[in-house]
């Protein structure tokens, strides 16, 4: 039985915002479904009870004082920019 | 000169006493670079004028008997790690044109007041995902020891450079394995550090619960000098830990009489050839030998951890790369009707297949009506790795295995097969699941001469033992001391 359908892995693909082809949404259906399958193994664990870690550091909210600091110029932050038009970054457009 | 010839204490030594000069060490880099890396494949970007330039600068000053321990020292640096003004690419096809980086990561900063030298940016699977440089857009990096293998990966380039002689040491990163599996294929020492020993400000996120920046050198002592130089609280990375940095290199003693250490069977059992098998147990005689013991304990849900690592470091990897959307750096793909068409065909054209795959994998994973299944799952299971691990190392000093179950494989051999390549990490992914520090170090070759590494696992901040213990084996070997003898180098 297949774990992922090629319309799932169109629809992922959506989600991820990544254009890709028929030939390449068969390909990656096969693959993905191979990886599916072998992380399904982690159903053999009883894991009830057993707190999720996201984090291995004991970390609670690292909080700093909010205060104004300098830190990059405009000018800079714009130069690595594909396309910039007064002084933002310029985008095709959102609405039709 | 060669850049074989040296420890970094004999470089320091021979700098402070004016036998050599940084620019001499800065020649001996690039000059190695010209006549091996059209083998090596290692460099995506040199930085030779504004190096040559640093090396001049440090020559007029000189080293003084208050120096910092990298001064003049040439470091490759892998091309994950940011850079100000020297063009940062993750060897993706999106960040082609990332010429001009605002700003130095944490690291590289350290790096620079340290006053080492970088010499170049290194070749790396495509953001960090990949076990054999096959991944990077730009070339496939090649193991020096023999060309038709792959020096492993994901920092393939940051072992091979060290490998070949073409830089002093490098900084590479640790999700899954990618700083001690190329080690241990290109027979040099790499370490993962502690989770939060090293800050990631400036590392390009891949798993942010699991990457780890750390040095890779011809031998531990290097290695300990360099984790000293790079360790440290950073306000910037709120996830870098406020504990102290001991001084490493003060505490490699030789002496491990009474270290306890621990021997996963999972580590020596089925997929483990022969020939490491044997290196390997050949390293605990050694050990035997110098007054330590050796038991064998179990780390049971060793055998989930793949699995696991897939999906956790995939799903948090979909969430890291959304950022690469062709707004504000990167390539943008040309005349795009709208902004949707815009994120997808610019990520489309710039992503390669493996990136991809890992994006849809964890998207898929966090996606609604999955997430509990995989997602939440995979964290369930990781805590069950990490209490193993903190069993364990309750009553042993160290945890001692192979780094990885084979030698090097040759290109082109597993590079179709997404899930045979991701088990090349079955031994090191466990260690970033629970965040504790572990080395690769060389303890032998295999009949065909490829290297085999000895991963020394430890206690969460204790990289002081980590240290101690694999120096103290390096000490009674010679392996740190062979070269490849690629391009007619010296052996």
């Amino acid at each position: 039985m297949s774990r992922i359908s090629k319309e799932q892995v169109k629809h992922v693909a959506h989600l991820a915002r990544l254009a890709i082809s028929e030939d390449e949404a068969d390909k990656f259906t096969k693959q993905l479904d191979d990886i599916i399958t072998y992380a399904e193994q982690l159903n053999e664990l009883d894991t009830s009870g057993v707190e999720p870690t996201t984090h291995v550091l004991d970390l609670k909210n690292v909080m700093r004082k909010d205060e104004p600091k300098k830190w990059l110029e405009q000018e800079d932050v714009l130069k690595n920019a594909p396309e910039k038009q007064d002084g933002q970054f310029k985008v095709p457009s959102v609405l039709e | 000169m060669s850049l074989f010839e040296y420890t970094l204490r004999e470089l320091q030594d021979k700098l402070h006493k004016q036998e050599i000069t940084v620019t001499d060490l800065v020649d001996a880099s690039y000059q190695r670079i010209s006549e091996v890396d059209d083998q090596v494949n290692a460099f995506i970007t040199l930085n030779e004028e504004a190096a040559r330039i640093q090396a001049q600068e440090l020559d007029q000053t000189g080293r003084g008997s208050d120096a910092p321990s990298l001064f003049g020292l040439p470091i490759g640096v892998k091309d994950n790690i940011v850079t100000k003004h020297l063009r940062t690419t993750c060897a993706s096809q999106f960040l082609d044109n990332f010429d001009d980086p605002l700003y130095d990561a944490t690291v590289v900063r350290k790096l620079s007041d340290a006053k080492s030298v970088t010499i170049g940016k290194l070749n790396m699977d495509e953001f960090a995902m990949g076990s054999s440089n096959e991944n990077s857009s730009y070339f496939a990096t090649r193991n020096p020891w023999n060309t038709d293998y792959v020096p492993g990966g994901s920092s393939g380039a940051s072992a091979a450079s060290v490998a070949a002689g073409e830089v002093f040491f490098s900084l590479g990163s640790d999700t899954g394995g990618s700083i001690r599996q190329p080690a241990a294929f290109c027979g040099v020492v790499g370490l993962k550090p502690t989770y939060g020993r090293v800050s990631r400000f400036g590392l390009v996120a891949f798993a942010s619960s699991l990457d780890q920046i750390g040095p890779i050198t011809r031998n531990v002592e290097d290695n300990a000098f360099l984790l000293e130089t790079i360790a440290g609280h950073d306000p910037m990375d709120t996830t870098s830990a406020d504990v102290d940095v001991p001084s490493y290199t003060k505490d490699l003693t030789g002496d491990v009489s009474g270290l306890r250490i621990a021997v996963p069977k999972e580590y020596v059992g089925e997929g483990v050839s022969p020939e490491v098998k044997e290196a390997v147990l050949a390293a605990l005689k050694k050990y035997e030998e110098l007054g330590a013991t050796w038991e064998e304990v179990s780390l049971p849900h060793s055998r989930y951890a793949v699995a696991t690592y897939y999906l956790l470091a995939s799903s948090e990897a979909s969430a890291n790369l959304a950022r690469f959307d062709g707004v504000r750096y990167g390539v943008r793909t040309e005349n795009a009707e709208n902004m949707l068409e815009m994120f997808k065909r610019s990520r489309s054209e710039g992503f390669g297949d493996e990136v991809k795959r890992r994006i849809m994998l964890g998207t898929f994973a966090l996606s609604s009506g999955y997430y509990d299944a995989y997602y939440k799952k995979a964290q369930q299971v990781r805590t069950l790795i990490k209490n193993d691990f903190d069993q364990v190392l309750n009553d042993y000093d160290v945890i001692i295995g192979p780094t990885t179950p084979t030698p090097a494989f040759k290109i082109g051999e597993q590079v179709d097969d997404p899930l045979t390549m991701y088990a090349n990490d079955i031994l090191t992914i466990p260690v970033n699941l629970a965040g504790v520090p572990a080395i690769s170090l060389p303890c032998g070759f295999s009949p065909d001469g490829l290297p085999i590494g000895l991963q020394i696992i430890g206690r969460h901040f204790d990289e002081a033992t980590v240290f101690r213990t694999a120096h103290a084996y390096e000490q009674t070997t010679d392996h740190h001391q062979q070269r490849p003898s690629l391009g007619g180098a010296q052996t």
